[in-house]
């Protein structure tokens, strides 16, 4: 028997080539958008870091810690709606509608999560779908916050970094995404390396050893469920900020819960770039279709992500990474 | 309210219960026999609605004689799904199951609006059409046929399943593939069977519907999820447990359209099944 994830490893960026790659790439997304200045690409990079911080996140639950969400649209949505909300009605800063967005999808999160984590396998995966199918029943009737219709933020001018609107240029909307990403990375990489990685990952390959052993299941599965909702609600709180028209079609559908799987899946379950890098080969893809086939709503883009994402699963399970990390080997062995 | 309209809700309630049981059956045979939730299932539904439609619009060829088409059809879908993508993913860990099958619905999902567009499309003039009246009570004459056609369908497969050598070889996969592979099975071979037998069930109930029902690319969604619903509450596995689940929810999704609101009619019935796997894992009548 096969258990859950148990063929991901961990890829260091040591065995990816040492800390070379990493300055440089780092460098390059720092200077891109100077380099770069055509609203188009910008806007694919900003769309690659929201969705990659949300697929990070999914990427804790499901890549280490085995528990697989089918519903992580709902995080994105709370913190979308949260932002919007209190901004159009109150006039409260998105940054404080953020924090508001991130309080209510823990809340959320300890509520789905205490009952459902408890089940196993398909059952909580379609426990979570349904919730999700759900919450956006709720949100499409709920006509508080706007029903159907959702929130269209007010557009206002002045003090761009209170109202956290840029109009006149994504490069700031570029640099928040860019260090949200960041820090979304730097902290899988802390929990990788801490008691708590290891204990999601005991909880992923062998929950029967690892609850003998002392570890408690269901408040560890229930951290990392609490970690994928903050990332995936502040994701939510920027696309609402950057998009500024919400509606419960756009931040809740199940499609977006898929999606977030897909690219983690592309990229490299279990691996600390996998999401990131999915999300950047997804993603332009996506755009290119669109271009391509003159965004007739075919849904050409959403054909050959399923193509691929069948592709992958059959031949590739473990993502590009796999198939990189095996290219490494077989040229360190051809090395030596 | 009546009691004339409750009653004529329930009824139409049970009628599409029969529809998501049928549904819901084919599931549950795959998911009995290799533990693997095809998460495409909705979508093989819709293939089955687009042949029927286009039989009808290009050919002239009534629903009621598209089914055995469509039987045959979807059982070559199943076959090849099987041979293409299951085969490899057996073994695989439970998510790249997930993601495999989630893959070819989001492909077979946008290769329909590729082809056909995302326009709502109708067969306006089928042979069974118009209602009849019980008692009192108005039932949509389609609706009636194709609840009676699932119905029909599901007590075939339950026969087959329960009664003839090929299906007790099935369930004898179902149970131990290794001990049913040293029994003289080919268990590959009951694997693709299961497909092709899974894959035939929408296709009878894509068929049916599709004399009253929308066909658009979406059109799916729902019924998928309603039939993991359905097969999570009966039990992963369980023919009996889809037929009386499958009622249920059709049940209740009528109850809860009538008593609370059209709108909230699938959330009641997604509530329904976080309760019941909450209170009992397994399902109610559940193997897993």
């Amino acid at each position: 028997m096969v258990t859950e994830g148990s063929d991901t490893r961990i890829v260091t960026p040591r065995r990816l080539g040492g800390r070379i790659p990493l300055i440089l790439l780092s460098v390059a997304a720092l200077v891109f958008p100077w380099v770069f200045e055509d609203a188009h690409t910008q806007h694919v990079l900003i769309m690659i870091f929201i969705y990659g911080l949300m697929a990070l996140g999914w990427n804790i639950i499901a890549g280490y810690c085995g528990q697989i969400s089918l519903g992580q649209a709902i995080f994105f949505g709370i913190g979308a709606y949260s932002t919007s909300f209190l901004f159009a009605n109150f006039g409260i800063t998105p940054w404080i509608g953020m924090l508001f967005g991130v309080a209510v999808s823990l809340v959320v999160a300890v509520g789905i999560g205490l009952p459902t984590l408890r089940l196993r396998g398909h059952y909580f995966a379609i426990a979570t779908l349904v919730i999700g199918e759900i919450t956006q029943t709720i949100f499409i009737n709920w006509e508080y916050v706007g029903g159907a219709t959702g929130i269209w933020i007010p557009i206002v001018w002045d003090d761009p970094w209170y109202t956290f609107q840029f109009h006149d240029s994504k490069i700031p909307t570029y640099y928040i995404g860019l260090a949200f990403l960041t820090g979304g990375l730097a902290f899988t990489y802390w929990m990788e390396r801490s008691k708590l990685g290891l204990y999601f990952r005991a909880i992923r390959d062998e929950p029967d050893a690892a609850s003998s052993l002392g570890v408690n299941l269901g408040r560890y599965k229930l951290l990392a469920f609490m970690i994928a909702a903050t990332f995936a609600s502040l994701a939510g709180s920027q696309f609402a900020q950057y998009i500024l028209v919400i509606d419960p079609d756009t931040v809740f559908p199940l499609l977006l819960s898929i999606l977030i799987v897909l690219m983690t899946m592309l990229g490299g379950l279990g691996q600390i770039w996998g999401p990131v890098v999915g999300a950047a080969v997804l993603l332009p893809i996506s755009e290119a279709t669109r271009i391509y086939f003159g965004g007739q709503g075919g849904a050409e883009d959403l054909m050959i992500y399923g193509f691929l994402i069948v592709i992958i699963s059959v031949f590739y399970p473990r993502g590009l990474f796999g198939l990189i990390e095996r290219l490494i080997k077989r040229r360190d062995n051809a090395g030596s | 309210m009546t009691r004339e309209i409750i009653i004529q809700a329930l009824i139409s309630g049970l009628l599409m219960g029969f529809i998501y049981a049928l549904v819901a059956a084919g599931l549950s045979l795959i998911f009995g026999l290799m533990e693997i939730v095809n998460f495409a299932h909705g979508e093989f539904m819709m293939l089955s609605m687009y042949t029927t439609f286009w039989l009808y619009t290009l050919f002239g060829l009534d629903p009621l004689f598209a089914i055995p088409i469509c039987i045959a059809l979807l059982f070559v879908i199943g076959v090849v799904t099987h041979y293409g993508i299951i085969r490899h993913i057996l073994d695989a860990p439970m998510l790249v199951q997930i993601t495999a099958t989630f893959g070819l619905a989001i492909f077979l999902r946008s290769l329909a609006q590729f082809l056909w567009s995302a326009d709502y499309r109708v067969i306006d003039d089928p042979i069974v059409s118009g209602r009849i009246e019980i008692w009192g009570i108005y039932l949509g004459l389609p609706q009636v046929v194709a609840s009676a056609g699932c119905l029909l369908a599901f007590g075939f497969l339950y026969y087959f399943v329960n009664r003839t050598e090929t299906g007790i070889a099935l369930q004898a996969t179902a149970q131990d593939r290794e001990a049913a592979g040293l029994m003289g099975i080919q268990t590959d071979r009951m694997f693709a069977l299961g497909w092709g037998i899974g894959a035939a069930c929408v296709g009878v109930a894509g068929a049916l519907i599709s004399s009253y029902y929308m066909v658009f690319p979406d059109v799916g969604i729902i019924f998928a999820l309603l039939a993991y619903v359905t097969v999570a509450m009966g039990g992963f596995g369980s023919l009996i447990g889809a037929l009386i689940a499958g009622i249920a929810i059709g049940l209740i999704e009528a109850a809860g359209a009538i008593l609370v609101s059209p709108a909230f009619k699938y959330g009641i019935i997604f509530l329904c099944y976080l309760v019941v796997v909450l209170l009992r894992p397994k399902g109610l009548f559940g193997r897993f």
